[in-house]
């Protein structure tokens, strides 16, 4: 039997930042999130690998939270709640 | 990371900020050609050690500033089309604008007299920070023992005695201060930090400029001169042909403006074409196609090109290898 799909967290706005290298889609997302009022969560679509290391270190010395960060083939998910 | 470290132990409270400008060369190389098995996926420096310090860091995008740096430098370019001088003043101006704005009190950078050629030339570390317009309030704590005192040593927010006098290209002293601290996994410093002081990116810029006719780029522009194997066969038009799978993942997003060809049913590049082709030009585009894939000693192959949503086929015989002059390659 199948395990079943993981369940995919809500986002309140989604930022693709695909086809961007390095450090653009932080850069993207730390534009999003300034808009976004604590709490919110942000939804982070890479396809640079440097993701898997830049999204944890950004997200901890901002004080975001990393929800999760998915792979998918050549693409990367993260979903950002954003810290108070 | 190191001047960072010998103003945070002085209890001094730190923030730092990195520059996009659009050329930094870090983990792009990484991101653009297929990985070695099992390497680790590449990282941003300056977010790794801002973890490691336990510091914020501002990440702020100078990019679309920047291009009037690199196309009209009023102090010239390095030995390549490395416009430092300007970068740096333009840069502590950009960071002193954030200083003000977060409401901190001097700000600092971790250079070392004489360790880059240009800008960090004795001579022309005062010039960098009055032109700049931030004279006496730039600290350099790793060379400052070789420096006139700034307001903050004079003030007393920065005990003078704990900073360094570095100086000079070799990096031992950095090494072992960064042992004596505890810092261990720390970015290289050695890597070259911007494509502009790269000698073959900066001949692609050069002919993108020369086949333009004016010094100007977009951000597309550049992020395609770090990608593949750039050709001119001709002056009004240049082709960029990936050298694997991510190339050639990373080519195909670029593909508006552009035409795409690809060989169909057979293993092989994805290439791009830039400029205003004709039939002939396009003909010659598919036969490179086929040189450069798996199909290159096949009598015909099949070329996809794409262009604007449209899709035509194309048999064509795979370009000979000698008819490949060594001028096309930029
Ligand atoms: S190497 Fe590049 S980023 Fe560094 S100072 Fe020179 S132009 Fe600026």
């Amino acid at each position: 039997m199948e395990s079943p799909a993981a369940p995919t967290p809500h986002a309140d706005q989604t930022v693709d930042a695909r086809r961007l290298l390095c450090p653009m889609p932080i850069l993207r997302a730390e534009t999003a999130l300034r808009a976004l009022p604590p709490g919110a969560t942000l939804a982070l679509l890479a396809t640079d690998p440097g993701i898997q290391h830049d999204l944890p270190a950004w997200c901890q010395i901002n004080g975001h939270a990393l929800l999760e960060l998915r792979q998918q083939g050549r693409e990367w998910v993260g979903w950002v709640v954003k810290g108070g | 990371m190191l001047a960072a470290r010998l103003l945070m132990d002085q209890g001094i409270h730190v923030e730092c900020v990195n520059f996009h400008t659009g050329f930094c060369i870090q983990s792009h190389t990484g991101a653009l050609r297929n990985p070695e098995p099992g390497a680790k996926p590449p990282r941003h420096d300056a977010l790794h050690a801002a973890q490691l310090l336990g510091i914020k860091l501002h990440m702020v995008d100078i990019a679309e500033d920047y291009v009037r740096i690199v196309t009209d430098p009023k102090h010239g370019y390095g030995s390549n089309l490395n416009p430092c001088l300007d970068c740096k003043i333009f840069m502590v101006r950009k960071a002193w604008q954030l200083k003000e704005e977060l409401g901190l009190h001097f700000l600092f950078t971790g250079e070392v007299i004489g360790q880059r050629p240009m800008s960090q030339r004795r001579e022309n570390l005062p010039h960098i920070e009055r032109e700049a317009g931030v004279e006496g309030w730039l600290l350099r704590p790793l060379c400052a023992l070789r420096l006139k005192a700034t307001e903050p040593e004079k003030r007393g927010w920065v005990d003078r005695k704990q900073l360094q006098g570095f100086n000079g290209r070799g990096r031992r002293p950095q090494m072992a201060l960064a042992q004596q601290l505890g810092l261990h996994d720390y970015p290289s410093p050695a890597g070259g930090c911007c494509f502009l002081t790269d000698e073959n990116y900066s001949r692609k810029l050069q002919d993108l400029w020369h086949s333009r006719g004016e010094r100007q780029y977009t951000m597309d522009d550049i992020l395609l001169l770090k990608a593949g194997r750039h050709l001119r066969p001709a002056a009004h038009f240049k082709v960029i042909v990936g050298r694997d799978e991510t190339e050639n993942h990373f080519l195909s997003g670029f593909r508006q403006q552009r035409w795409l060809l690809q060989a169909q049913g057979i293993p092989g590049p994805v290439l791009l074409l830039e400029g205003t082709p004709n039939e002939e030009d396009l003909t010659l585009a598919c036969r490179l196609t086929a040189r450069f894939g798996q199909g290159k000693l096949a009598p015909t192959v099949t070329v996809r090109v794409e262009y604007q949503g449209q899709e035509v086929l194309r048999s064509v015989t795979p370009l000979p290898a000698d008819a490949i002059p060594d001028s096309w390659y930029i």
